[in-house]
């Protein structure tokens, strides 16, 4: 992957994030604040319109951007994790020009430690972790038996689905949605959703 | 003396327990970050960084804040602007501020003022 590729990518997560705004929203009025699917479009938006200017730029140095940018565009809690989790991928890549999938498995490992220590959580507390951190260990392994890349970022995805169905069988215990907590059983949790699809778009780029 | 940063996802919440310190602190440094950039609801990195800066002196700064976008932005900022004396303080934010503005304007020091917000979080209301 080179930053043409990952500008590619993320105006391809903009879109998905547009057209998953309304039912990430939903997922998130159930259980805490509802501002998550509009958050997330308002903050690919933003990236949108920084990448102009970045163009031609070190793929790490576009990571940190798009990170920074997550930070001050989003406002709710997705902006310091997603920002997290950009920047800590940007600060790994600070040098390469182009990225692959060890590199994109090194960023994931820096972008879980960053998410955890951000939000002090870890998995089985129904947040975004409860995604990534399976996806991740599914990608480790397919990319250990030499699977090609694709099949790498699917065995992720598909790893990222399972742990969104398992946000349903918990309660909360971070975040506002703890305010609810048993309650919230039932519920999918809408940050582990909105890492699925962002994981989704980058499988379907490869 | 010793600045005061309330960032809540309201402005009305925000400007709210800032008029309420300044009941018995009035004078007291005390700036806030309310709602989102947009006014709406939610967290401002930018709104939190001039707060901060605008009450800053070598006094420092202690940063209170409501929940969860409110912490971690806070924090974010904190650590970009890389004073060593701006605290976040874990206290309820109306009467944390409320305890913290009458000791930052009575002379107390970063410690204790921070203290005395903490103290909001444990002391009984009766």
């Amino acid at each position: 992957m080179n930053t043409e590729k990952l500008f590619e990518i993320l105006s391809d997560m903009h879109q998905t994030m547009e057209q998953e705004k309304d039912f990430l929203t939903e997922l998130d009025n159930a259980i805490a604040d509802g501002d998550h699917g509009i958050n997330m479009a308002k903050g690919l938006a933003a990236v949108q319109e920084k990448i102009e200017g970045l163009k031609g730029q070190r793929i790490g140095a576009v990571l940190k951007s798009v990170g920074m940018t997550l930070v001050s565009a989003v406002g709710g809690s997705a902006g310091p994790l997603y920002g997290t989790a950009f920047m800590k991928a940007g600060m790994l890549m600070s040098d390469k020009q182009t990225m692959d999938i060890n590199d994109f498995l090194a960023c994931m490992d820096a972008a879980v430690e960053g998410v955890m220590a951000r939000g002090r959580s870890t998995e089985g507390e129904k947040t975004m972790l409860d995604a990534m951190i399976p996806a991740l260990n599914a990608m480790k392994k397919a990319n250990s038996e030499n699977l090609p890349p694709k099949a790498v970022l699917e065995a992720g995805v598909a790893a990222a689905k399972c742990g969104v169905e398992y946000t349903k069988t918990i309660a909360a215990t971070k975040g506002r949605a703890s305010y609810i907590g048993e309650r919230s059983i039932g519920h999918q949790d809408p940050g582990a959703t909105s890492f699925t699809y962002l994981l989704d778009v980058v499988a379907n780029a490869i | 003396m010793v600045g005061i940063v309330i960032v809540s996802h309201s402005e009305k919440l925000a400007s709210g327990v800032l008029d309420a310190t300044k009941i018995m602190a009035d004078g007291c440094p005390v700036a806030i970050a309310g709602g989102a950039d947009d006014g709406g609801y939610g967290t401002s990195y930018e709104k939190i960084r001039n707060a901060i800066e605008s009450v800053y002196s070598k006094s420092g700064v202690i940063v209170l804040v409501d929940m969860g976008s409110a912490v971690m932005t806070a924090e974010m900022v904190i650590e970009d602007m890389g004073y060593g004396n701006v605290l976040l303080v874990d206290c309820p934010i109306a009467e944390g501020a409320i305890a913290a503005s009458v000791a930052s304007f009575c002379g107390d020091g970063l410690e204790e003022v921070k203290n005395q917000a903490l103290s909001a979080k444990t002391e009984a209301k009766w």
